[in-house]
């Protein structure tokens, strides 16, 4: 079997692509290179059959280390050129048996490609995340008792943690409202947004229960108003712990659904 | 827009993870959701189903868990998932769970309490 590189493709650009003064090191340990066909240019990377061919890949993409690695030198690379210009994103694992083949999709693409290009330029994707902020579980125990010296320890023991269940029941509620009352709002000033299912807090490393995920799509002249409203949003609903991440590249927008948000 | 300039800290509780901070600082699952379920899907010649992969080790992991966590809030309102959609009949089910526990809780604890005065009540005789 004959060891020629395959391609990833890291992402599509306009054709004024950078040419890369050393490139960003990528998956593999390669450096990103622009590949050019039918006036678009793909940010390629040369990777080794024996760790990215099908079957590889395949076990490869089932060991989380490896997983962790490739994910972040795909998005390292993603990034780095879209500071430069709009950029496509592609999926993990977009691989070609060749440079040829992989112009050859270019050509094949090159309409979606470009409209997904118009999509996402001058706009940024954003990051909300709104975790429930858990009540003080000892507040709640230390209401005022009144006259309970009668009814007993365990009857004032009962009293306690109705009412801390109570108060960490009504604090999700409150969060729950909160988060749709945020959604709504940070919607109105994007072009496009999507809902997420939230993440679970062992990969998320984060602690309390998640209850919004979402991205935005927002007109970069209106970043800055965007991340003032998530302040200000977080100041109006205590019940929540708003987080903010981005800019990223648009991600979450050149999809198959992302056709249906183009605006 | 600058990619380059870390956003700037904000005062209030809006927490900043930064990812024009650098890709380390940035949350691996923000990342893995990324590039696993989004970004434009084109199918290489090398052709890997991520969706095999996907719901053995990430979907599982991304997803899955945090259903238990969705219904105990009580909410599935993302639910443009059909699949997640499936679940929302057992949500009434999860929602009262805490009430139920708190109910039994309450009825051991009541005949605890119950045993032990009573308990109390025969104490000098018991102990003699």
């Amino acid at each position: 079997m004959t060891e020629s590189p395959c391609a990833w493709i890291y992402a599509i650009a306009d054709e004024a692509a950078p040419v890369f003064t050393g490139g960003p090191i990528g998956v593999g340990g390669g450096a990103a290179r622009p590949l050019s066909a039918a006036g678009l240019t793909a940010i390629v990377g040369s990777v080794a059959q024996s760790e990215f061919g099908e079957a590889a890949l395949r076990q490869n993409l089932e060991d989380l280390d490896w997983l962790e690695r490739t994910a972040r030198a795909h998005h390292e690379v993603i990034e780095t050129v879209a500071k430069e210009r709009p950029v496509v994103p592609m999926r993990l694992a977009t691989v070609y048996s060749s440079d040829e083949a992989a112009a050859a999709m270019l050509r094949k693409r090159a309409d979606d490609l470009r409209q997904a290009l118009t999509r996402i330029t001058g706009r940024s994707e954003w990051g909300v995340k709104g975790h429930v902020a858990e009540p003080d579980d000892s507040a709640a125990g230390r209401q005022p008792e009144t006259g309970d010296s009668a009814s007993g320890p365990g009857a004032a023991y009962l009293r306690r943690r109705r009412a801390q269940l109570a108060a960490r029941q009504d604090a999700r509620q409150e969060a729950v409202v909160g988060a749709q009352a945020v959604h709504a709002e940070l919607s109105r000033l994007s072009a496009s947004a999507r809902v997420y299912p939230p993440q679970s807090p062992e990969i998320a490393g984060s602690a309390g229960v998640m209850i919004l995920n979402a991205a935005y799509l927002v007109a970069d002249e209106w970043a800055e108003e965007f991340g003032a409203t998530v302040t200000e949003l977080a100041a109006r609903h205590r019940a929540l712990q708003l987080t903010l991440t981005g800019p990223w590249p648009a991600y979450s927008f050149v999809g198959q659904d992302g056709t249906e948000a183009a605006r | 827009m600058t990619y380059g300039n870390p956003a700037t800290p904000s005062s209030g509780t809006v927490r900043r993870s930064g990812v024009a901070g650098g890709p380390q600082t940035a949350n691996l699952a923000d990342i893995l959701e990324r590039v696993l379920d989004k970004g434009l899907v084109i199918a290489g010649d090398i052709r890997v189903n991520l969706l095999d992969i996907e719901l053995l080790t990430i979907k599982l992991r991304l997803v899955i868990a945090s259903l238990d966590t969705a219904r105990q809030v009580g909410i599935n309102w993302w639910e443009s998932d059909p699949w997640l959609n499936a679940q929302a009949a057992d949500r009434a089910v999860e929602k009262s769970r805490d009430q139920q526990e708190l109910e039994d809780e309450n009825r051991q604890l009541r005949s605890r309490i119950e045993a032990l005065e009573s308990g109390e009540g025969n104490g000098g005789t018991r102990g003699d």
